[in-house]
């Protein structure tokens, strides 16, 4: 099934022209795996950057020296037998089909598929693993919400995705199930509930920490890593 | 100089097939200057974007074999080694993207055929929506699209109120919208 949430146009838009950080980008990239509605309109925003690249106003510095500089490169290259760089011919497409849990980009982060990885406790039932990225600006985590079980109410000190990988939750806004994304900001307060057919499985990346009701959540945040 | 997108198609072509220098000449003297700008515009250093602009330019020429003319023109592919260059060498990150031979990645439901078909149609308009726009607006959004200015950098630069410049983005943006075809 496809999934039913999808990423605003803006994020898109952000994640097409190379202005969207890596933690963001890699809930925007997973979602992509699975949802090949946001896949073309990817492309769309693809060719309309290629189009302003095409109209862009060119440096007016001759390109003659940058030419001969090239020239150069490519004469230590030419004929010297040249493999095709790029993207690394992966998996087989023959191997038999594998339902991980864990989509690539997601999975290749990780190292494993999501019943193979070291979940560390934050209590009542719940499960989170740190995923490590290069830019200062997110935390992304995989949550593990037990079947039936609230997330504990929160607000946002700023945006946080959210993208559903396992299960489902509930909140305000509606049921996200695999594949869907949940792009909340400061002005949301929501109590997310899993569903009861299964642990709820989650990306969450957020930008700043949650901001949690409970004072004594607020006090052992910090030494929880949320 | 050809500007035809098509030709431009067929330059990386040659390049793929036969290293065909003469075809990469054209390619660079037309896309160098570009990528270089696009470069500039987020570096705001000469000597950098020159750099990356080389790289860039280099990995045209090295990955040539891999441009599918099916799947959308010169430029696009383009712009797209111009911005992960400028995400890996510049900034320093990884992008991460969907790959469509793993196992768990969702396959487009219709032919692969009809999608490029699809897309090929909808890029050609995008370019006329972006043709269509009043000359201003189609600037504006232009010099804002790679978020290299600040709306009040090009507020100040065209003497015209910030709000004026906010109103006008917008409405291009719009527009642009509306001939995409928005998805819920």
């Amino acid at each position: 099934m496809s999934p039913r949430h999808h990423i605003r146009d803006e994020l898109l838009a952000a994640y097409a022209t190379g202005d969207l950080a890596e933690g963001w980008s890699l809930a925007v990239a997973t979602h992509l795996a699975l949802c090949p509605g946001c896949r073309g309109r990817l492309a769309k925003f693809e060719a309309a950057a290629g189009d302003m690249l095409e109209k862009i106003e060119p440096s007016e510095q001759s390109v003659d020296a940058s030419w001969q500089d090239i020239r150069q490169r490519l004469s230590g290259q030419i004929s010297s037998d040249r493999k095709p760089s790029g993207s690394v011919p992966s998996l087989k497409a023959d191997k038999p089909r594998h339902d991980y849990v864990l989509p690539a980009p997601l999975r290749n982060y990780v190292g494993a598929d999501a019943d193979q990885l070291k979940w560390k406790s934050l209590g009542r039932g719940a499960y989170q693993v740190l995923v490590p990225t290069g830019d200062e600006e997110t935390s992304v985590r995989l949550l593990r919400i037990p079947a039936g079980k609230p997330v504990p109410e929160h607000g946002h000190g700023g945006r946080e995705l959210t993208l559903v990988l396992s299960g489902s939750f509930s909140d305000v806004t509606g049921r996200f199930s695999r594949g869907d994304l949940e792009d909340a900001d400061e002005t949301l307060e929501h109590k997310p509930v899993a569903g009861d057919e299964e642990d709820c499985i989650c990306l969450a990346v957020t930008d700043a920490p949650l901001r949690f009701k409970s004072r004594l959540l607020r006090l052992v945040q910090p030494m929880l890593g949320i | 100089m050809t500007e035809d997108p098509e030709d431009m198609s067929r330059l990386i072509g040659a390049v793929a097939r036969v290293q065909d220098v003469a075809a990469f000449e054209t390619l660079f003297r037309h896309f160098g200057p570009r990528v270089k700008a696009y470069m500039m515009r987020h570096t705001r250093n000469l000597q950098t974007a020159e750099e990356l602009m080389q790289e860039t330019m280099m990995l045209v020429w090295n990955k040539a074999t891999l441009f599918d003319p099916e799947k959308g023109n010169a430029s696009t592919w383009i712009f797209t080694i111009a911005r992960n260059t400028f995400i890996s060498a510049y900034r320093k990150q990884n992008r991460p993207e969907f790959d469509p031979n793993d196992p768990a990645f969702v396959p487009d439901d219709v032919e692969p055929a009809d999608v490029e078909f699809q897309n090929r149609q909808e890029a050609e308009m995008v370019r006329t929506a972006l043709q269509d726009l009043p000359a201003e607006q189609r600037e504006l959004v232009q010099r804002s699209f790679f978020g290299d200015v600040s709306h009040s950098d090009l507020a100040a630069e065209y003497g015209l109120p910030l709000g004026t410049v906010k109103s006008r983005i917008r409405m291009a943006i719009d527009k642009l919208r509306k001939s995409l075809g928005e998805r819920r």
